[in-house]
Formats: C-alpha cells, sequence, structure tokens
C-alpha cells in the first residue's frame, strides 16, 4: 500500500504537535460534535438499530468467509453485463492497470468521484508520473486537492478546515486548475459551493474519463453502488465514455436484498441523515460506454486470515468512529499518517501494510515506526466499538495488535521486571514496602520516562502501608 | 454470603484506603469478606500493552486465588471489565496455541507434558475454569445492586460530588446508572451532573504516557467540565482514572477532591468530617 504519507515519524510526536495546534483543535471540535450528535440523534430514534447492526455484521462476516466464490459470481455478472473485471493484486499493479487503460483512450485528464480505495493506493501521483491529470470532484477532496494537502477523515476530508480557510484556498488556486473563484467571494457557504459548482460543471462536461470506488458490490447481479451528498459523483459516473471503478475485494454483498440492511447503517453512521441523497447504482456497461472493475486485493487477504483482525475488513467507511473517538477530536486525521485515520486506521493501516516485523530474511524491512505506534493511538475507551454499525470490536484488534508490534527494549525490561513482581505475592508485598519507605523522596517531577506523568500532573502519595500488610497487621481489620 | 476481595494491585499499593472501605461496608451489609493473599495483579496492564504472554500468566493465578468463592468483588470497574471480557479470550488463545503444538505455542512444554493443557474436545481446563470464575466478579456498585440488591447502604457524606463514569465501567461493564443510584441515598450527599461525562479522561493505562500529550489534553477538557460543575468532590468507580484526574485537579490547585465511590459509600456519621475547604488534589483521607 502506498497510500501511507511517506516519511512521517510516529503518532505521539505528530499527536503531541497537532494538539497544539489550537484552530485545529476548534475546528474538529465543532465538526466531530455537530456530526456525533446527529448521527447519536438518527440511530437513537429507530427501535431495531441493534438488529440492523447484527445484520449488517452478519452478512459482512459471511461474505469474507465465502469471498472467493462471491468474487467469481460477480465476475460473472460484470462481464455478463458488458463490463471488464481486472483481478489487481496490489497498489503497484492496481495503478499500472488503470494507467493502462485511460491511456488506451488517448486522454490524459480523468474525473474522479471520492474514493478511499484510489487514495489508499495512491491513484492521482501514479497517474501523473505518467502525464496524466486526476481532477477530484468531491467538495471536500477538491479543497484538499486545491490546497495541496492530505484528507484527513474519512467522510470529510477537509474536516480540519474552516470556511475562511476554504476561501483562501479558492481565491488563490481554483485558477491554477480551471475556471478562478469569483474576486469578490467571501466565506458564505453557499458562495462557496456556488464557486465549486461553477468550477466543477466545466470540468464535468469535457471529461470524457471517470474513476471511482464504490461502496458495495453486489455479487449476484454485477452492481455497483456508490452514495453520496452532492451529486458530483453522479456526473462523474453517467456523463463519461469510459467508466473505471477500483474497489477493494471487501466492499462486496451477496445479494441485492442485503442492500437494504447496508442503506440503512451508512447515512445514519455517517452523515447523520435518515437516508441518503445520491445513491447511485449501475450493473456493467451503459450504452455507449466502456466499463472497467479492478478489484483491489493490497493486503487484504493477508487481514482475512488473521482471525481477530480480519473483522476490520467487515468497514463500510461510515466514519462514525472517527467521530466519536476523544483521540481523533484532538489530533486531527493527519496524525495517523494514512488516508484512513481514527480508530478503524488504527487497525486497518497497520494490517494492510502488514504487522510483520523486520528480520534478516525481510533485509530489515519490517513495519514502520509510524505503523507500529498506531495500535497504541487509543485509550481503548470503546466508544469507536460502541458506534460501530458492524460491531467492529477495534479496541479487541487494537490490543490483538499491539502483541504484535515491536516494543522497545526499555519496555520489554519493564515489563518484565513487573510480571515477575506479580509473579509472587511476596515479591509483591517487598516492592511495596520498599515503596513505602522511599515515599518521601517522591520528587514532584520525575526525571525521563517518569516526565511523560508529572509534566501535567501531581504524582499520587504512596501509603506508608499497603492493604495487604494492613489486613495482615489488623487481621482484616478486626484488631 | 462468603465474598473474596479482589483488592488489584493499583489499590492495593496505591489507595489502600479504598480496600478499607470496601471491606467495612460489605461487612456493614453482612458479608462475610475474605482477602485471599495469594493474588497480584489481573494482568490488564500487560495485555493491553501488547505483552499477552505475561498477562496470560497472571489470568491463570487468579483463576486458581479466587475459584470456589460465591463472588469475587473489586473495587475496579476496569479490573472486573478485564477478567469479564478478556479472559475468556486469552483462554481461548492459550487452547489455540496448545491444540496447535510447540511452533508458536504460547503453553510452555512442561505445561503439555503434564496434560494440564491437554483438550477436551475443544475446551482446556483453563478455559474451563474462566468461564466458571469470570462471571462470578463484580465490580462493587454491581456487586451491591445486582447481588445484594441494596442501594440504600446506610452512608453519610455531606458534600457536593458528581460522578465521571469510567469507560471500562459505562462501555466494558454496562454499569449504567448503578452508581448513581447508590449515591442519591447517601444521606447528606448533593449529586450534580457532570457534562460530556461519557467521555474518556485520557488515562487508557500506557496511553497516559506512551501519548501524554494527547492524555492531557483528553484530561484538560474533563478537568473544565468537572470545574464548571462546582462539585467538591469527584467520584469515581476506577482509583487509576482518579489518579490521573486528580493528578491534574491537584497540579491545577483546583481544590476538587478525588474520592472512590466505595469510599464515600463507606462514610457514615461517626467517621471524621471532611476538613472544609482543604485545597488538594490528593488522597482523601477523611472518607473513612
Amino acid at each position: 500500500m502506498s497510500g501511507t504519507f511517506l516519511g512521517m515519524p510516529a503518532f505521539p510526536g505528530n499527536a503531541a504537535a497537532a494538539v497544539h495546534d489550537s484552530q485545529l483543535r476548534f475546528n474538529l471540535r465543532k465538526a466531530t460534535r455537530t456530526i456525533r450528535g446527529k448521527r447519536a440523534a438518527v440511530v437513537g430514534e429507530l427501535p431495531d438499530w441493534e438488529e440492523l447492526r447484527a445484520a449488517g455484521k452478519a452478512i459482512k462476516d459471511h461474505t469474507l468467509r465465502n469471498l472467493d466464490r462471491h468474487l467469481l459470481r460477480l465476475e460473472e455478472a460484470v462481464t455478463r453485463a458488458g463490463g471488464r473485471v481486472h483481478w489487481a493484486a496490489d497498489a503497484a499493479e492496481a495503478n499500472r492497470i488503470v494507467a493502462e487503460l485511460v491511456e488506451a483512450t488517448g486522454e490524459t485528464e480523468v474525473v474522479k468521484v471520492k474514493s478511499m480505495a484510489t487514495q489508499e493506493i495512491g491513484l492521482n501521483e501514479a497517474l501523473a508520473e505518467r502525464g496524466i491529470t486526476a481532477y477530484e470532484t468531491d467538495l471536500a477532496e477538491l479543497i484538499v486537492q486545491l490546497g495541496d494537502d492530505l484528507p484527513s477523515h474519512i467522510l470529510v476530508p477537509a474536516i480540519h478546515r474552516n470556511r475562511s480557510e476554504i476561501r483562501e484556498i479558492f481565491r488563490e488556486k481554483m485558477g491554477q486548475w480551471g475556471r478562478a473563484a469569483p474576486g469578490d467571494l467571501t466565506d458564505d457557504p453557499r458562495a462557496l459551493a456556488e464557486a465549486a459548482r461553477l468550477h466543477l460543471r466545466e470540468r464535468f462536461l469535457s471529461s470524457k474519463v471517470a474513476i471511482s470506488g464504490a461502496n458495495f458490490m453486489i455479487a449476484e447481479t454485477g452492481t455497483l453502488v456508490v452514495l453520496e451528498s452532492e451529486g458530483n459523483g453522479r456526473m462523474c459516473l453517467t456523463l463519461p465514455e469510459t467508466l473505471i471503478s477500483v474497489v477493494g475485494i471487501e466492499k462486496l454483498l451477496p445479494r441485492w436484498q442485503d442492500l437494504e440492511v447496508f442503506l440503512q447503517l451508512l447515512p445514519r453512521s455517517s452523515t447523520g441523515e435518515r437516508m441518503n441523497p445520491y445513491t447511485s447504482t449501475w450493473t456493467g456497461a451503459a450504452e455507449g460506454q466502456e466499463f472497467h472493475l479492478v478489484l483491489l486485493d493490497n493486503g487484504r487477504t493477508d487481514v482475512l486470515a488473521d482471525e481477530v483482525g480480519r473483522q476490520a475488513l467487515r468497514c463500510i467507511r461510515c466514519s462514525a468512529c472517527l467521530n466519536v473517538c476523544p483521540v481523533y477530536e484532538r489530533v486531527g486525521g493527519h496524525a495517523y499518517g494514512s488516508v484512513y485515520p481514527g480508530p478503524i486506521g488504527a487497525i486497518l493501516t497497520p494490517q494492510l501494510h502488514g504487522m510483520t516485523r523486520a528480520t534478516p530474511a525481510s533485509h530489515g524491512r519490517g513495519i514502520s515506526e509510524l505503523d507500529a505506534s498506531l495500535p497504541y493511538a487509543s485509550s481503548l475507551c470503546g466508544a469507536c466499538f460502541e458506534a460501530c454499525p458492524v460491531a467492529i470490536d477495534i479496541p479487541e484488534v487494537l490490543v490483538h495488535l499491539r502483541a504484535k508490534a515491536p516494543h522497545p527494549r526499555s519496555e520489554r525490561l519493564a515489563m518484565r521486571a513487573a510480571g515477575w513482581v506479580f509473579d509472587r505475592p511476596v515479591r509483591l508485598a517487598r516492592t511495596q514496602r520498599l515503596g513505602g519507605r522511599l515515599r518521601r523522596f517522591v520528587p514532584g517531577r520525575l526525571p525521563g520516562p517518569g516526565a511523560a506523568w508529572t509534566d501535567t500532573r501531581d504524582v499520587p502519595d504512596i501509603p506508608a502501608e499497603s492493604f495487604r500488610d494492613w489486613w495482615d497487621r489488623t487481621e482484616g481489620g478486626t484488631r | 454470603m462468603r465474598v473474596a476481595l479482589f483488592i488489584t494491585c493499583v489499590n492495593d499499593t496505591l489507595f489502600p484506603g479504598t480496600g478499607q472501605a470496601v471491606v467495612k461496608l460489605l461487612r456493614r451489609l453482612g458479608c462475610e469478606v475474605d482477602f485471599p493473599r495469594a493474588q497480584t495483579c489481573c494482568g490488564q496492564m500487560h495485555v493491553n500493552t501488547g505483552y499477552p504472554g505475561e498477562g496470560t500468566r497472571l489470568a491463570r493465578r487468579f483463576v486458581d486465588v479466587f475459584a470456589g468463592y460465591d463472588a469475587v468483588v473489586a473495587p475496579s470497574g476496569s479490573c472486573a471489565a478485564m477478567v469479564r471480557e478478556q479472559y475468556p479470550r486469552l483462554a481461548r488463545a492459550a487452547s489455540a496455541a496448545s491444540l496447535a503444538g510447540p511452533p508458536g505455542g504460547a503453553a510452555s512444554g512442561r505445561e503439555r507434558a503434564s496434560g494440564r493443557e491437554r483438550a477436551s474436545g475443544w475446551e482446556t481446563a483453563f478455559e474451563r475454569e474462566v468461564a466458571e470464575v469470570a462471571p462470578k466478579v463484580h465490580d462493587l456498585s454491581e456487586f451491591l445492586v445486582d447481588v445484594l440488591g441494596v442501594t440504600d447502604v446506610g452512608a453519610y457524606f455531606p458534600h457536593r460530588v458528581t460522578y465521571h463514569p469510567t469507560c471500562h465501567s459505562l462501555r466494558g461493564l454496562h454499569l449504567g446508572d448503578r452508581p448513581a443510584r447508590l449515591l442519591r441515598e447517601v444521606r447528606g450527599l448533593e449529586l450534580v451532573p457532570l457534562s460530556g461525562a461519557e467521555e474518556c479522561c485520557g488515562f487508557g493505562g500506557t496511553f497516559a504516557v506512551k501519548n501524554p500529550a494527547v492524555s492531557a489534553a483528553m484530561c484538560a477538557d474533563k478537568v473544565h467540565n468537572v470545574m464548571a460543575t462546582g462539585a467538591e468532590v469527584l467520584c469515581a468507580a476506577d482509583n487509576s482514572c482518579l489518579m490521573h484526574i486528580g493528578g491534574t485537579l491537584g497540579r491545577q490547585r483546583s481544590g476538587v477532591r478525588v474520592v472512590h465511590l466505595a469510599e464515600i459509600l463507606a462514610a457514615t456519621e461517626e467517621d471524621t468530617p471532611f476538613p472544609a475547604g482543604e485545597a488538594t488534589g490528593g488522597r482523601a483521607g477523611g472518607a473513612r
């Protein structure tokens, strides 16, 4: 997977920098709290939400267990409907397939529907290397692209920006990419949307090739489904002569009927809406149109092999876990260094990359420092699991991945020492008595790693006597 | 009823007063309290930091120590949740590893040779022990409300109190309003609501030192909400979270005291009243 923000340091460093960005924290706090409230309201009004959630989980689990069979059914159905199916094992292969398909049309410009899979594989950058310009048409993705920025949220990629920042980006950059923003552009949301509409409309009418992802693929019928809020996706899906869709193999549903569950779960969990505004479905190629489906593995079958970690593949990219996460709210998406930020990113990104440690056989290449730090980017508060519409037990997977991650030597030694103490009650008692004797000498500010505690908090008073010594001395308080 | 106290390593070492309060309270309610001396730690720190080997060893110790009791009571939602939620997973993983044989197996050769890990069907002895012991482990408020069936425990605590539901007691054990029901029955106590109560305080075990900046930012918001209540006392069912929030309150010289739920429920008219207006974020001494 090449969609990582290369060269980024580990999460704690990124996060520490981010929490000091007061504008960022203000933007995030406002945005996540608004979406969180909307989601809670529309989820709360459904009496059968828990049943829907269980159904979503069960359908996804069934699909993943029989993925090979359903994928072949999908290929057959898409082909029958006039589409062509391509199989891509990794990011490089997917990018090559898409680039060659675009080159075969003779075009050098493509329009894009918002898609996480193409972000994951770094498609825009790969196309640029071959002289093809990809234009993002989702409003938020447009803001990110014009601002030469990185997305920081799955659903709301420009969540870290407020409207006055967006006005500046439109005023400075729109003209370099196409129709310029009006000179008197204000930061009124309607004015900003109108500037984007005029800018994008020209693009839609002149583009011959479009690239999309998909929220769901139906194995039974060969139908692809895209959910969006703006209608810009539908413009891309219907106007161009060639449509190329890049979709992760886990986006499959066996039957058309299964959509019913997910068309309820997804809008309520993501945008906090009862019904999705623009739901586009298409089966194979429309008349006069060429349709290609690129099925992307890129680490997914490795994730599937992990009995605990595989539940991450149930994810429908709703972002509910991001919006309720207290860590995400304070640091934003960039700190995670991946197109999948927040709690789901913390379990998905390192798994897609592979949790393999550096070994001599791998020539020292192994899990990056950033990926190794992601499973620790959580206080395990469990808000994500509670909000997840397909019941991914994110804390369980985080803990599972922590066991696989490489650990610093000092931490290994400290954990071994603690294990040794806890292994015998007498060792614990002696350690407590030693602490009790040294209690007067504990400084208010600890040196070294202890400073991580005492920079912002007082050290608790160490008691002169532990509970077990009190119990022994007083025979359980009876003496 | 014969009840075993699972004190937890944090309370045993740093907050003995909480343990003493549990003993006093349970005796007052007619329970015979036993403190099995062989207990140490549930293993949560090891498991949640990525050391399931050590954690599993401590889990085996736990089920050995607490087998045979009618009920096990812990003054910690987090440690009770560890036993109930994570032990079954640890036992399954240990069984799978022992069935898979030596390569990558977590069980030692000696254990396999002794037959201790021999599977009967798909279940090992460890899994059976966990299935037997784990459901009997309760957080204090759960034990009081669900097992003993009381909400008025005869306590007196004349202070303005706000309650922070810790994440593992809220989303792990689903304690719901049990602590609030207990607090509402305490004579003299005024319970004031805490805004953003369900949000994590940012402790998260080793998270507090592995991601100190985020942890502190989360706690800053929690402390802000606590101060806004005007409460004298912040109460919770976990001393580890209180150590984190209390440490921050103390550093800010806020004057708000942190007190474990057990210490409030154990307090009666005979106890030394809380020194009014004493500015400290340190541990409460007057609640017992």
